[in-house]
C-alpha cells in the first residue's frame, strides 16, 4: 500500500484498502440520488436559494435545459466566449444578505467582490461592472449612501469600474430594504480553459486560506448569537491572487470560489461536474481558532459555512508546489494549503479523512445553516 | 440536547445569588454565560456550557481518565489482542 | 480548544478501537440515546472502526425529532398571529408539523427568531413589551434547567408578555419503554453524558438491575464514545449489568443539584407524546400550576389537533433502533433532507439525516 502525494491510497470506491483481514464485506454505497421532478415543488422554497442541493436542482432541471447552450453546460462561475480576437468572461451575482452591514463588509462590497471573484475564477481580469439596485420604499437614504460608497471602495480596490446600472423602487413591504445585482465583464488573457471538465484524476486540490469567517460573521451579527470579539467576514476580491497564480508556470485546471454552502458545496459541485472523486484531509484545512470555537458553540461544521474571499484550485500534482508558492506570494493566499487530491473513484463523491483517521463523506448542506442545541 | 462546549471562566459578576453571570472564553471567542448552576466555579476554571448556561465544572484530574484507561487495558494485554486491520498509518 | 481536542486524538482512537475488537467475542447490540452522540458517530465514522459484531443503534435521543407535530403546528399558529414573536432553537425551524415548518411560517410573515439561549427570548420580551413573546422550549433534561431559569426569571422580574411552549422529554422513561418492548434487541446502553451531567445516574440503576443491561454514561467526543463502547462491551462480555461512568470529567452520580432544584421548582413530570412512538407515561416535563401563567398553550387559545404521520415514514422504528435509516423504502428517494417525510430526516440530529448527510458506506454483510 503505497502513498501518493502524502495521502493513503484508497480503493476504487473511496473505502480504505484493506489487507484482506477486513471481514466486514465489500463496502457498497447506497444510491442517494434524488430524481426530483419540478412537479414535486409547486412553489419556490427558501432552500432553493441556499446554494445547496435544491439550488442545483433548479439550475440543472430548469435553467440549463431551457437556455440550452454550451457555455451554460460548462457549469462554471461565468461564461467565457470569443469576440473577434478577444476572449471575454461574463458573470452575474445577486445579493440579498441580512444584515446589510456586518463586521468586515456590507451588501455593497459583497456584491462587487462576488462578481469580481466569479470572473477571476474564469481566468479573467475583471474590468467593468453593471449594478442593478432594487430599493424598498422607506429605505433610509443614509443607508443607501453608505452602501454605494462601499461599492465604490470595493471596486477601486479590485481595479474595476462600475460603468452602468439601473435603479428600481418597490412598495414598502415588497423588498427587504435593498437587493443588489451585479454583472461583470472581464478579459481572459490566459489561453487555458479553466473549467470543471479540465479537472483530472491525480490533480492536487489547494485551498487559498482559512474557511468559515464570512458565514460566522453573518451569524454572529444576528440577534442572540453575538460574541464579544466580532468575527470579520473574509469578503475580498480574489483577482489579485488569481493573477499571481495564472502568471506562474503552474498549469491550473480549474478554480472555484467558495460562497454559500462553503468548501463542501464547492467540492461536491466540482466533483459532480467533472465526474471525479475528491479526497480531502480534515487536518489540512485551515480554520482560525475563533471561527472553530464559534462553530463548536453553535454546532456547525466549518466545511458548510459560507465564505466570500476564498477559492479552491485544481492543479496537476507535479505543479502544486509552484501554484502554492504563487498564491502565498499574495496576502490573500498567504495561508494557502494543499487539502486533498482528485482520483477517478466514484464520480461526484467527496470524502474526508477525519482527524481520528477514519473516512467520512462530505455532502452539501441543505438550505440555510442554522445553529443547533442537540 | 447534548451540545455543550467547554470554556474557561475569565470574569464573574455576582449580580445576585440567583443570577450569577460571567464571561467564558472558548478558544478566543467570549460569551456571557449564566453561572448560577456552578456556584463553585471560579476564575480560571473550565465549565461546560449549554445554551448559555454552565452545567458543571470540568474536573481536571478526571479529564485524564480516558488516557489512564488505555494504560490499564494495555496492562491487561487487551491492546495486543486487538486486530490491527483497521489501523491507519 | 482545551477539553475538546484531546478527545479527538487519532492514535488513542485507533488504540481504543483495537481494544474493543480484541475484547469482542460475539455480537452485541448497543443503543446510544442522544442526538449529539449519533451526530458524532456518523461525522467521525466511529462505527467504521468497529467490527460488525458491534451493532450500534440510534435511539430516540433527538428531542427535536420526538416533538409532536401538533406542538409544531401550535408554534406556527402562534407565529402566524399578529403581535407575536416566536423564539426557537435553530434545530426546530425546519422540522415540519403536519404541513409547514416554522421557517415557512417566517417566510409567510410570521416573526420567528432563532435564539441560542432561552435567556435571549427573555431579552426579546423585554425589548418588545407590546408583543407576545413565546419561547419554544424543546429538549431533554440537559436543557430543562436553562428553560426553567427563563420562566423563573420571567416570574421573578415580572415579564408579563413572555410565555413558553413546552415540549420537554425525559430519557429514562424512553429507555424503559424500549427495554420493556417485546421486540427489544438492545443489550446495552450508552447514556447521554450531558443529560447525566444535570441528572446524575441514579435513575439508571433500577433500569440496569431490572432489565439486566449495562448502562455506561458516555461523553460526546470520539474518545469518549469509544471508551464508552469498550466499557459497555466489557460488561456484556463479563455478564455484568451495572451503571458505569465514562464521562467522569463532567458527571457525578448525584448530578448538578442546583440545576435540579430549579427544574423541580418550575416543572413537574407529565405524560408526553413522542412523535413516531406514541405516548409514554410520565416521560415529559410541564409547567407547574404556580407558573401556569407562562404556559403558552394556556395563554393562547389553540385548537387541539391530532395528526397522522405519512404512512411511509418509519421514523418511529428508527427511533427505537429497530430499523436503520437506509432500511426505509423511501430513504434517499422520496425522503431526503430537502423534502423530508419525517422528523428524523429533517433534524440534523435525526438518525436519517445524519446517515444521509455523511452518506454512509454500508457494508454488504451487515445484519438488518
Amino acid at each position: 500500500m503505497t502513498e501518493r502525494n502524502g495521502f493513503p491510497r484508497t480503493g476504487s470506491n473511496g473505502a480504505p484498502e484493506d489487507d484482506g483481514k477486513n471481514t466486514a464485506g465489500t463496502p457498497v454505497e447506497f444510491s442517494a440520488s434524488c430524481p426530483v421532478p419540478i412537479s414535486e415543488y409547486p412553489q419556490i422554497l427558501l432552500a432553493h436559494g441556499g446554494g445547496g442541493r435544491l439550488t442545483r436542482t433548479l439550475i440543472d432541471s430548469m435553467f440549463v435545459p431551457t437556455f440550452d447552450n454550451a457555455m451554460l453546460d460548462a457549469k462554471h462561475d461565468g461564461a467565457v466566449f470569443r469576440i473577434g480576437s478577444c476572449r471575454l468572461a461574463l458573470s452575474t451575482d445577486s445579493y440579498v444578505v441580512k444584515p446589510l452591514f456586518f463586521p468586515g463588509g456590507d451588501i455593497g462590497s459583497l456584491a462587487v467582490h462576488g462578481t469580481v471573484n466569479d470572473l477571476a475564477m474564469c481566468g479573467a481580469r475583471p474590468l467593468y461592472m453593471a449594478a442593478g439596485l432594487v430599493l424598498e420604499e422607506g429605505l433610509a437614504m443614509d443607508t443607501l449612501w453608505r452602501i454605494v460608497q462601499s461599492m465604490q471602495a470595493a471596486a477601486k480596490k479590485a481595479d474595476v469600474q462600475i460603468v452602468t446600472g439601473d435603479t428600481k423602487v418597490v412598495d414598502r413591504g415588497k423588498g427587504d430594504q435593498i437587493f443588489i445585482n451585479t454583472a461583470g465583464v472581464g478579459l481572459v488573457e490566459t489561453s487555458r480553459s479553466l473549467k470543471p471538465d479540465q479537472v483530472k484524476a491525480g490533480d492536487t486540490v489547494i485551498l487559498s486560506g482559512d474557511i468559515g469567517r464570512h458565514g460566522m460573521a453573518i451569524m454572529a451579527a444576528r440577534e442572540g448569537l453575538e460574541f464579544e470579539h466580532a468575527i470579520d467576514s473574509d469578503s475580498a476580491p480574489l483577482n489579485g491572487v488569481v493573477a499571481k497564480l495564472l502568471n506562474s508556470s503552474a498549469y491550473v485546471h480549474c478554480m472555484r470560489d467558495l460562497t454559500r454552502g462553503g468548501l463542501a458545496a464547492a467540492l461536491v459541485e466540482i466533483a459532480e461536474s467533472a465526474g471525479v472523486q475528491i479526497d480531502i484531509q480534515e487536518t489540512a484545512i485551515p480554520v482560525r481558532e475563533d471561527v472553530r470555537a464559534a462553530c463548536e458553540i453553535l454546532g456547525l461544521d466549518p466545511l458548510h459555512v459560507a465564505n466570500e474571499g476564498r477559492f479552491v484550485v485544481f492543479v496537476a500534482s507535479e505543479e502544486a508546489e509552484e501554484a502554492l508558492a504563487a498564491m502565498r506570494s499574495h496576502p490573500l493566499g498567504a495561508t494557502a494549503a494543499v487539502i486533498g487530491r482528485v482520483q477517478e473513484g466514484t464520480p461526484g463523491l467527496v470524502t474526508a479523512r477525519t482527524r481520528i483517521g477514519t473516512t467520512s463523506i462530505v455532502d452539501m448542506p441543505s438550505g440555510e445553516l442554522l445553529p443547533r442545541i442537540c | 440536547m447534548c451540545l455543550a462546549v467547554p470554556g474557561k471562566v475569565v470574569s464573574i459578576t455576582e449580580q445576585d445569588t440567583l443570577m450569577r453571570m460571567g464571561t467564558v472564553d472558548f478558544g478566543g471567542i467570549r460569551k456571557e454565560v449564566n453561572l448560577s448552576f456552578v456556584p463553585e466555579a471560579g476564575i480560571g476554571d473550565y465549565v461546560l456550557v449549554h445554551v448559555g448556561f454552565a452545567l458543571n465544572t470540568i474536573d481536571e484530574e478526571e479529564a485524564n481518565r480516558v488516557f489512564q484507561y488505555l494504560d490499564e487495558i494495555g496492562e491487561l494485554g487487551e491492546l495486543e489482542n486487538g486486530e490491527a486491520a483497521g489501523d491507519v498509518t | 480548544m482545551k477539553y475538546l481536542d484531546e478527545y479527538r486524538d487519532a492514535e488513542t482512537a485507533q488504540k481504543l478501537a483495537r481494544a474493543i475488537r480484541g475484547l469482542t467475542t460475539r455480537p452485541w447490540t448497543i443503543m446510544e440515546i442522544c442526538g449529539g452522540q449519533t451526530h458524532a458517530i456518523i461525522r467521525y465514522g466511529i462505527d467504521g472502526l468497529l467490527t460488525k459484531d458491534i451493532n450500534l443503534v440510534h435511539g430516540p435521543g433527538c428531542p427535536v425529532c420526538v416533538t409532536p407535530a401538533e406542538l409544531i403546528d401550535k408554534a406556527i399558529a402562534i407565529a402566524s398571529r399578529p403581535g407575536t414573536i416566536v423564539c426557537s432553537f435553530g434545530d426546530m425551524l425546519r422540522v415540519p408539523g403536519t404541513g409547514r415548518d416554522l421557517l415557512s411560517a417566517k417566510a409567510a410573515g410570521g416573526d420567528v427568531r432563532v435564539v441560542y439561549s432561552p435567556t435571549d427570548s427573555l431579552r426579546v420580551a423585554r425589548e418588545n413589551p407590546d408583543r407576545q413573546v413565546v419561547f419554544f422550549a424543546v429538549g431533554f433534561e440537559t436543557t430543562a434547567p436553562a428553560n426553567a431559569a427563563a420562566v423563573f426569571d420571567a416570574h421573578r422580574l415580572g415579564i408579563p408578555n413572555f410565555s413558553m411552549l413546552v415540549s420537554h422529554v425525559l430519557v429514562p422513561p424512553a429507555m424503559e419503554a424500549i427495554l420493556s418492548s417485546k421486540t427489544n434487541r438492545v443489550q446495552g446502553f450508552l447514556a447521554a453524558g450531558h443529560v447525566c451531567a444535570v441528572m446524575g445516574w441514579t435513575e439508571y440503576e433500577p433500569l440496569a438491575a431490572k432489565y439486566g443491561v449495562p448502562i455506561v454514561v458516555t461523553g460526546f467526543e470520539p474518545l469518549d464514545i469509544l471508551q464508552g463502547i469498550h466499557m459497555c462491551v466489557r460488561q456484556l462480555e463479563e455478564g455484568r449489568a451495572e451503571v458505569e461512568n465514562q464521562y467522569t470529567r463532567s458527571v457525578q452520580r448525584e448530578g448538578n443539584v442546583a440545576a435540579q432544584k430549579i427544574m423541580t421548582e418550575v416543572f413537574q413530570v407529565v405524560h408526553r407524546k413522542w412523535r413516531g412512538i406514541g405516548e409514554i407515561p410520565r416521560s415529559g416535563l410541564g409547567l407547574r400550576s404556580k407558573y401556569a401563567a407562562y404556559d403558552a398553550e394556556q395563554r393562547f387559545e389553540l385548537e387541539a389537533i391530532t395528526v397522522d404521520e405519512p404512512k411511509e415514514c418509519i421514523s418511529g422504528l428508527v427511533l427505537q433502533g429497530l430499523k436503520r435509516p437506509h432500511e426505509c423504502a423511501e430513504f434517499g428517494g422520496k425522503c431526503t433532507p430537502e423534502h423530508p417525510l419525517g422528523a428524523t430526516m429533517v433534524s440534523s440530529e435525526g438518525a436519517c439525516a445524519a446517515y444521509y448527510r455523511y452518506r454512509r458506506l454500508i457494508h454488504k454483510g451487515e445484519r438488518p
